[in-house]
């Protein structure tokens, strides 16, 4: 069957509030997932007879396990100050993209079954029945909210849409409602290590391949180990860096990186993923079973320090949330920050001039740089406030000599999701994926305008697969969109340590 | 003397639920666990850090101006305007009356006005901006319409029918040593004080609760110090 068209909305000069489109994206909704793909989660195969039980008392065991849902709940005052705030919403004019009006679709049925007000006048105060329209509804819009928390920033409580969110889609699992695209992919990593599924050999033989490549390109001997005793830094990369592009260029940017700084490095078959969708669907023992297949492998390899790769999602995971996870660290290095992220390591060994690049290799790219909602929101880097921000920036201002920012509100903390953020990165969501990467395009195509820039540096895996996706429906090319080290890998000064 | 008898219990009774009620929300906040560590950039590194973010989103709402100067505006007025006038209020409960209330009550005339004229303008915002009447319960209308009449009825004591207050201080400082005085019958005032216990009454149960929300939202109040120290909140799982 042919795919419905999608058309990009037009890019217009000044972005524009849109309209209201009451119903507009009604239609987008992902695959459920089979029986068997949420059982192997231990999540009911279907939908339970007894539904309605279950998602009100699985919504009052997530009220007294969270703080967030529970303030977040009570305390919106309808001000209105997200409602402009969601990429979402400005690329669809769907009401119901309003972080607030995504968040009431909770709220309602919260103050129904959780609140004195909505039990006794449920009318005046917005309170309504989780009906069969309801969770629909919860279906359609919680699959449309990439948990990028942009909104959170502007909103004067803090409510973080996204822990709504998550704990929508938490409820829904637990009554057999889960969503094919994530819970097949976790599912993949409990059972072969990565999201896409490759295996130990094949991994290994792709890493061979690419070191023979790299040979042919460099006549050096950069090495891409896997399961190596002895290394002294453990990897985690997301599995797109092994085969996917642009990624692969960024896992060759990081081996020329250790090459050329003489440390010894490994990836690990067993914790072949960075990246952890339990994050998305908002389950903590998911979260926590996938973040131990790392401390299990940098345990047997007996590393001394775990990096993380281009990976937005998962460095929030890795940031903020394994110390408490998996922590703690200390049998690790404690010289070193841990978990620490490629940027990092990379902007000390420039620091220190243990590496130095040949920017003029970089010359034909006029580079612009995309921060990831999950690395700009919900991380941070090299111990400095707005590290994250300054440290990859920095990195391509090293390597290249022509460096553009976009527009001031839509970077840093003010960041718009690429619009494939949060598990919606599958196809069948590929209408509001072009209509949710709008204000990225918009600001994007400023800079094109206004500089000729022709590469947009991003260090997520996701923002990359998206963005490779859904640019050309904007008139962009493909190939535009790359890690910062593909930019590192094509500049840096080799030849030592080979 | 009934009349007095019958405010003196509505005012216990609203003061009663609005202190249990916002208690029993403020140790259920307390006590739910934050699992996880979800601080929203900006986010300071130290407690002190969060102490400085907290108090100018609390006192300059921060956020909310980078958000929406409309919004801002009228919010901010509003609420500056009802802090000053509430401080005003307190020379009916005070005796002799506080030095800082004394310099307070030329500036708390004012701020009545000011206070309706923030509350119009958010209450316009609901009927004039799609997206905010799209979001808009009755509710919301509700607590606005309950914040104006407040404020019109306690600037009609003022301008229009002026209201004996050496007695209803007198009422107010019996009201509480439990020594009931008598209420002067004004129709303003009656009105002006049943709506304050109404608010007072539903505060508890209402979207007022962003008043403590505020203190114990994740976002703003966790400090970014996940890799330095071990996060683990007392009940959570795992
Ligand atoms: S978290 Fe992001 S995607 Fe979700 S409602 Fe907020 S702005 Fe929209
Ligand atoms: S900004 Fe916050 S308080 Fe205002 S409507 Fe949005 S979620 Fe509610």
């Amino acid at each position: 069957m042919a795919a419905p068209e999608v058309h990009a909305p037009a890019l217009k000069e000044y972005p524009v509030i849109p309209i209201l489109a009451a119903g507009s994206m009604a239609a987008s909704k992902p695959y459920v997932a089979s029986e068997k793909i949420n059982e192997a989660l231990g999540f009911p195969g279907k939908l339970v007879d007894d539904w309605h039980g279950r998602a009100i008392a699985k919504m009052g065991e997530l009220l007294g396990e969270s703080r967030a849902l529970r303030v977040y709940l009570d305390s919106c005052v309808h001000c209105g100050a997200c409602t402009d705030k969601c990429h979402y919403f400005l690329g669809t004019g769907d009401p119901k993209n309003m972080p607030v009006a995504r968040q009431d679709l909770v709220r309602k049925v919260y103050r129904r079954h959780f609140t004195l007000a909505g039990k006794l006048f449920p009318k005046l105060v917005g309170a309504e029945d989780l009906t069969q329209d309801v969770l629909e509804d919860w279906y359609k819009y919680f699959n449309q909210c990439s948990e990028c928390r942009r909104c959170s920033v502007y909103c004067p409580y803090g409510i973080d849409t996204a822990e709504i969110t998550m704990a929508a889609k938490e409820i829904m699992d637990t009554i057999g409602m889960g969503q094919k695209y994530t819970n097949e992919i976790i599912g993949k990593v409990h059972k072969i290590g990565n999201n896409l599924g490759l295996p130990g050999p094949a991994l290994k033989n792709t890493l061979e391949t690419m070191e023979e490549e790299v040979k042919e390109e460099t006549g050096l001997d950069v090495r891409f180990p896997v399961d190596e005793p002895g290394a002294e830094v453990l990897v985690v990369v997301p599995s797109a860096d092994f085969f996917a592009e642009p990624h692969v260029y960024s896992l060759i940017g990081y081996a020329k990186v250790f090459h050329a700084a003489g440390i010894r490095w490994t990836l690990s078959s067993h914790a072949s993923e960075a990246g952890n969708f339990g994050l998305f669907i908002g389950n903590y023992e998911q979260m926590r079973k996938i973040a131990l297949r790392v401390r299990e492998a940098a345990q047997e390899l007996g590393v001394r320090r775990i990096v993380v790769g281009e990976c937005g999602h998962a460095w929030r995971v890795a940031y903020s949330f394994w110390n408490t996870l998996i922590g703690p660290f200390d049998w690790l290095d404690a010289r070193h920050p841990v978990p620490q992220h490629i940027c990092e390591l990379t902007w000390d060994l420039i620091q220190r001039g243990a590496i130095s690049f040949e920017r003029e290799k970089n010359d034909h790219r006029i580079v612009t740089f995309h921060d990831s909602c999950n690395v700009a929101r919900g991380s941070g880097m090299g111990g400095i406030p707005r590290g994250q921000f300054i440290l990859p920036r920095g990195i391509i201002r090293a390597a290249c000599n022509h460096f553009h920012d976009m527009a001031p509100e839509t970077i840093h903390e003010h960041t718009f999701c690429c619009g494939g953020g949060g598990g919606l990165l599958s196809d069948e969501l590929l209408e509001l994926r072009v209509k949710g990467a709008l204000p990225r395009m918009e600001a994007l195509k400023q800079v094109v305008d206004a500089h000729g820039v022709n590469f947009m540096a991003t260090i997520c895996a996701i923002c990359k697969a998206q963005f490779s996706k859904v640019l050309p429906y904007y008139k962009f090319d493909m190939e535009m969109i790359g890690g910062v080290h593909q930019l590192v890998g094509d500049a840096i000064r080799l030849g030592r340590n080979d | 003397m009934l009349l007095s008898a019958l405010f003196a219990c509505l005012f216990y009774a609203a003061a009663a639920v609005l202190a249990a009620g916002l208690a029993v929300k403020i140790v259920l906040y307390a006590r739910t666990p934050a699992p996880l560590k979800i601080p929203t950039t900006p986010a300071p590194a130290t407690r002190s850090g969060v102490l400085w973010r907290m108090l100018r989103e609390v006192v300059l709402f921060e956020s909310l101006f980078g958000a929406n100067k409309w919004i801002w505006l009228f919010g901010w007025v509003f609420h500056a305007a009802l802090a000053l006038v509430l401080v005003r209020h307190l020379r009916y409960f005070t005796q002799p009356v506080w030095g800082l209330v004394e310099i307070a009550q030329p500036f708390g005339i004012y701020a009545g006005f000011a206070m309706l004229a923030g509350v119009a303008g958010l209450w316009a915002r609901r009927f004039l901006v799609e997206r905010i009447r799209y979001i808009s319960t009755y509710s919301d209308h509700f607590m606005l319409a309950l914040l104006v009449a407040i404020g019109a009825s306690g600037l009609a004591m003022k301008y229009v029918a002026r209201t004996d207050i050496v007695a209803l201080k007198a009422f107010m400082l019996g009201l509480m040593v439990f020594d009931w005085q008598p209420l002067p019958a004004d129709p303003a005032l009656l009105v002006h004080l049943a709506l304050v216990a109404a608010l007072m009454a539903v505060f508890p149960a209402s979207k007022l609760l962003h008043a403590p929300g505020v203190f114990f939202s994740p976002g703003r109040n966790q400090a970014d110090d996940s890799r330095e120290r071990r996060h683990l909140a007392p009940s959570a799982r795992g």
